[in-house]
């Protein structure tokens, strides 16, 4: 009995002596935890078939800027975006806070539906998860309906919601500006 | 196009002069020389102005855009360091004890919490969790104030990180995501109440690491509970809040998690503890926790499983059968849309398994919430207990509101 209690003293304070080793193992390189998991010369190269076009620039203001507030809740971040246009086809990357740090997302757009998504850049501490394939799937074909909400239901990811919560608000985002753009191409 | 533009003004100013030869009046060849000199004077001037407007238009584009840039760049670095949050939620409850016929009727501000974070760097950063339960704390108070987190995570890579401070434990399905809008049911489950215990939290260490699609693995090494004899060697009346905690006797839990898929997640806790009552009662011993859940969520379908059980050494706890205590539940939901969404439960739990005398409860609830918006969020249920004879057996319903920010 005694010697099982030493034993079991040794093992809990061999684990706690572990851990304080290797939360005391030198810095790695700073910046770490900014995960790229795609660069936007990637996704753009991507999704042209590596014949990117002239990056172009919208301002947000008047009823874009209204409406792009009320699908996110606040206003977006920047006064102008830059997008990618060729064919139809439209691409958006944009920024949006999951928890506490932004998420850089990149979105693919033809014929007023979602072709493709992709995490490119994740900072988050937890809910990384909306990178997997099995997520992003999910936007594939999706458009909007009453200029603010997708048009299908996204199942979400056990702990990640926020994060979850952020992609689902700013692929709403990313067709509402690619539609605006569209129509002004129309009325040109 | 100097030259045509100089010629058409040239022939536009001499319309006039034309009109003066009819008069018999036209300038002579020298004073038309002079003429034109002079209007193409005024022409290269005007182009020269043109130019420069030309030039400051460009300036003040270039202007504009460097502005823009640094107003976009401004507002993205604007993300503070700092973060606060916090969730709340009001209980009215309107239950019977089917034993003795009384009656609780109460208002009560459960919880009230805020959140305080802070990122020292990209690898390193704080987080905080302070309660105050039950509105009023203090001597004679119904309360009391409860921090639930303080700790420092550090990121070791991009797949590993520790913590070390005072942090959740591992377990379960509501011990660490409990904020109101995120789960169905006024009061928290019995289960994980009375068995697990939630909320429960212990100073220490822990590690967190990622790997594969979607596989999540957590390791800590705290401090323990410590019940005794009087308690009926119940967990939840072990939890020591690390308020001058013994610390005798540490204990070691671990759990890894799959949410591979989206809408699934799949999890499994242990905890090894070395003396549950922190070597204070001979009679008892070491104690393990194991746990298991599933949380689903397809389109509007939604179930929560979980199944938690405590084995306890030692001839105390086997003397009023809680050698053994354990407790699971099974919880459907139906999200009809956005807004509204139904539930049931049934639950059972045992804090004293082997005894002779019937010691389970049985819980069985049925509710909707109503989310106002994904923050806020207004509930209602049922419930109908079967408890052992002589304990409380509450029925009645209950309703809440509660929010998360």
């Amino acid at each position: 009995m005694y010697k099982s209690i030493k034993s079991r003293k040794f093992l809990s304070t061999g684990l706690v002596v572990f851990m304080l080793a290797v939360l005391a193992m030198p810095a790695w390189p700073s910046g770490i935890k900014k995960i790229v998991y795609m660069t936007n010369h990637e996704f753009l190269n991507q999704s042209f078939d590596d014949d990117v076009p002239e990056v172009k620039t919208i301002w947000l203001k008047g009823t874009l800027k209204s409406d792009v507030r009320k699908t996110l809740g606040h206003d977006y971040p920047a006064l102008r975006i830059r997008y990618w246009l060729k064919g139809g086809r439209s691409v958006w990357i944009l920024d949006e806070i999951g928890r506490d740090k932004p998420i850089t997302m990149g979105f693919a757009i033809e014929s007023s539906q979602l072709v493709s998504v992709r995490v490119l850049v994740f900072r988050e501490s937890r809910g990384d998860e909306i990178r997997l394939p099995s997520f992003t799937r999910q936007f594939d074909g999706s458009a909007l309906v009453n200029k603010h909400q997708l048009d299908r239901h996204i199942d979400g990811i056990s702990g990640a919601t926020l994060s979850v919560n952020a992609v689902r608000i700013l692929a709403a985002v990313a067709l509402q500006l690619a539609n605006h753009v569209m129509k002004l191409e129309i009325d040109k | 196009m100097n030259r045509s533009l100089s010629l058409f003004l040239s022939v536009s100013l001499l319309s006039p002069t034309a009109n003066a030869v009819a008069a018999g009046d036209m300038p002579s060849r020298e004073e038309m020389w002079q003429i034109i000199q002079q209007q193409q004077k005024q022409i290269d001037a005007l182009m020269s102005q043109q130019k420069t407007s030309d030039a400051r238009i460009e300036e003040t584009v270039s202007l504009v855009e460097v502005t823009a840039d640094a107003v976009d760049q401004k507002q993205t670095a604007g993300v503070s360091k700092s973060h606060i949050g916090g969730y709340g939620e009001l209980h009215y409850n309107n239950l019977e004890d089917k034993t003795s016929g009384t009656k609780k009727n109460e208002i009560d501000f459960h919880r009230f919490v805020l959140f305080f974070g802070h990122e020292f760097n990209e690898k390193t950063r704080f987080f905080s969790e302070l309660e105050l339960e039950h509105s009023i704390a203090g001597d004679g108070k119904n309360g009391e104030i409860e921090l639930e987190q303080a700790y420092i995570e550090h990121d070791l890579s991009a797949s590993l990180s520790g913590k070390a401070g005072l942090f959740l434990l591992p377990v379960g399905i509501l011990n660490e995501t409990h904020e109101p809008n995120t789960f169905y049911g006024v009061e928290r489950n019995q289960v994980e109440k009375n068995i697990i215990p939630t909320t429960w939290w212990a100073g220490g260490l822990g590690l967190t690491g990622h790997f594969g699609n979607g596989w999540t693995w957590d390791a800590a090494a705290t401090s323990g509970l410590k019940t005794s004899e009087e308690d009926s060697y119940k967990p939840r009346n072990g939890r020591q809040k690390v308020s001058k905690a013994v610390a005798n006797n540490g204990a070691l839990t671990g759990r890894l998690k799959w949410t591979g898929l989206p809408g699934l997640e799949l999890a499994a806790s242990l905890q090894y503890l070395e003396d549950i009552t922190q070597g204070e009662d001979p009679l008892a011993g070491a104690a393990t926790l194991a746990e298991t859940h599933a949380v689903l969520e397809r389109g509007a379908f939604g179930l929560r499983a979980l199944y938690a059980q405590w084995n306890l050494d030692g001839e105390g706890p086997a003397s009023i059968g809680a050698d053994k205590q354990y407790g699971w539940y099974l919880e459907p939901s139906w999200r009809i849309n956005q807004a509204f969404g139904l539930f049931a439960r049934y639950e059972q739990w045992d804090n004293t398994v082997v005894a002779q005398a019937d010691s389970q409860y049985i819980q069985t609830s049925l509710g909707a919430n109503y989310w106002l918006n994904e923050h806020v969020v207004f509930k209602l249920d049922l419930q109908d207990q079967d408890a052992p004879e002589g304990a409380k057996e509450l029925d009645g319903f209950n309703l809440g509101v509660g929010y998360q920010f």
